[in-house]
């Protein structure tokens, strides 16, 4: 038998008006995990995290943190979750020190209490305590929001897209900073729409449309693909995207930075063949290798119906059509 | 001529220098990446070169026009777009279309015409009389883009523009940014996807206000000895004193 689970939810709907923001979401988060909700904007991440964190209640279905029913125990669950939502919400015009000070008392504590588990994070922002929060930079407000969600030590810390707009250098940072919390025993449920961040999650849910499209550790969903993957290059890239994808054996072709991916179904791909057919378009340079998926593959993967790179109208949200308040 | 030049671009806050004496020129119909940690100068190096802020010494050219003296004639000459797209949820994709070809100047007689055939190109013909709002994100990006050009303007400026889309949206986004450049439209992009760094012909890497590297991505890799843009970012801005945004 697993550990009883430490959030738990079991067919979650929720709608605004026309749109189904949440359309039957269940899955488990075990105690110190460090789980991740990966998809783009729209695609109910914001909304499950509230829900979850007793801020939004679901239409239909339920969820447990610690045991306890969302809805019937929102106050108690306040006490055991820190979070951090996608807007920075503290108080702009209290200083950093009065800021952590005055959640600490919120939560019935002290920032001596528990100021081990911020004292790394805190560290950073030490030098500027007296100035206000309004007046940090993007970086320091996001370390002090996590100070202030930590400072009663939650047992499940929701962040809500943390690196959203963050460059590569500060994302790296926080992830090790998250990975220091789960040392410390505190479940982590983090939303992201950046798809190379699933690696640095125990496991992951792929969610679009308000649904999951996958659940598992990262390595598991890799392992999944369905297809056979091949990194193709060449002197005109762009020009080469248009002949990949007129390439019958290609089930989709997409951009990768360097290189283009080409899935093709398992056997039905040669890459030598693909190399002399583009040589014979007059492309130099070719080369096609066989390469792992990525997360990022795997989710273009699993999103196929409306994303083989070959439809450019499709719609960017999994939302059913009919959930875009088209005009009749 | 260079679409985008600076020369010794320098923009000082107090006693903040938030760009320091940056220099770079980029060619007409380029696909130019302008790389950077948060903090390190980039937005406010694309303020000073879209005429919205007075440089405090150095100089920049943009389509042919002095970015201090002639501001008006650069803004006539530009599209810019922003994560934060600046559509109007509430008007209707025509209503949009309208809006932003009166404004770039788009001659009345052309802007019927020219709006029937943007939303050909983009597919959104049935969309004509939806709200913005109502409209998925990556429509929304792919009408912002297209509204950001609509008066052909010789460089678009682009401020994150693919943040939040999903993965085949963001790909086939820069499909259209590719389309653009082979139109001739010199594209000035600043981007947190490192795969989307390699899809430029050149970028630069700012860190504290300064170019600390410029070049090809191919080349930057080559130098650095980097399998990956993405090393090559960590091995410049990892060393930034300036704490993040």
């Amino acid at each position: 038998m697993k550990a009883v689970a430490m959030v738990e939810a079991r067919g979650l709907k929720r709608r605004y008006g026309e749109v189904e923001a949440l359309a039957g979401i269940d899955f488990g988060v075990e105690p110190g995990e460090v789980f991740g909700l990966i998809g783009p904007d729209g695609a109910g991440k914001t909304t499950l995290v509230r829900i979850l964190a007793t801020l939004l209640l679901p239409d239909e279905g339920s969820a447990w943190v610690d045991g306890l029913d969302v809805a019937a125990a929102a106050a108690a669950i306040r006490s055991r979750v820190g979070y951090v939502p996608g807007r920075f919400s503290l108080y702009q015009d209290l200083s950093v020190e009065e800021n952590l000070k005055f959640f600490a008392t919120l939560f019935g504590t002290t920032v001596e209490e528990n100021y081990s588990l911020v004292a790394d994070i805190y560290g950073r922002l030490e030098p500027f305590k007296r100035r206000k929060a309004g007046a940090l930079s993007g970086g320091m407000k996001q370390k002090l929001a996590l100070c202030c969600a930590l400072i009663h030590r939650p047992k499940v810390l929701f962040l809500d897209e943390p690196t959203t707009g963050v460059d590569p250098v500060s994302r790296k940072e926080f992830w090790e900073m998250l990975g220091e919390l789960k040392d410390e025993g505190i479940t982590v449920i983090v939303s992201t729409p950046y798809m190379d961040e699933a690696g640095r999650c125990d496991r992951i849910a792929l969610i679009q449309g308000g649904r999951f499209l996958d659940v598992d550790a990262p390595a598991a969903i890799v392992g999944r693909y369905s297809k056979e993957l091949y990194a193709v290059r060449g002197e005109r890239m762009s020009a080469m995207l248009a002949d990949l994808r007129a390439y019958g054996k290609a089930v989709s072709c997409f951009a990768f930075g360097e290189s283009h991916h080409v899935a093709a179904e398992p056997g039905a791909l040669d890459p030598g063949e693909l190399a002399a057919y583009l040589a014979a378009k007059g492309h130099a340079g070719v080369e096609v290798e066989r390469v792992p998926p990525t997360i990022e593959d795997c989710f273009l993967d699993v999103t196929a119906g409306g994303a083989s790179g070959r439809a450019p109208g499709a719609s960017s949200r999994g939302a059913p059509r009919g959930g875009r308040g088209r005009k009749p | 001529m260079s679409a985008i030049e600076a020369r010794e671009l320098t923009k000082a806050f107090g006693d903040f220098v938030a760009v320091d004496h940056i220099g770079f020129s980029v060619e007409a119909g380029e696909i130019f990446g302008f790389l950077g940690a948060n903090g390190a100068g980039k937005t406010t190096a694309m303020r000073m070169l879209c005429g919205l802020l007075a440089p405090s010494s150095g100089s920049g050219s943009v389509a042919g026009f002095d970015i201090e003296t002639q501001s008006e004639k650069v803004k006539a000459r530009i599209g810019y777009m922003s994560q934060k797209f600046s559509l109007y949820e509430d008007l209707k994709v025509w209503e949009n279309i309208r809006l932003y070809a009166g404004v770039y100047g788009v001659p009345e007689r052309d802007i019927g015409p020219k709006s029937d055939a943007l939303l050909a190109d983009l597919g959104l013909q049935s969309e004509r009389e939806c709200f913005v709002g109502a409209l998925p994100l990556g429509w929304k990006q792919k009408l912002a883009f297209s509204v950001a050009i609509v008066h052909e303007p010789k460089i678009v400026f682009l401020d994150e523009p693919t943040g939040g889309v999903d993965p085949a949206t963001r790909r086939r986004f820069w499909e259209q940014i590719y389309g653009a450049a082979d139109r001739g439209i010199t594209v000035f992009v600043t981007t947190h996807y490192m795969d989307e760094a390699e899809y430029c012909n050149r970028v630069s890497i700012m860190v504290d206000g300064r170019i600390r590297a410029m070049d090809t991505p191919r080349a930057l890799k080559a130098r650095f000895g980097a399998p990956s843009m993405e090393e090559v970012f960590h091995d410049l801005a990892r060393g930034a004193e300036r704490a993040g945004d």
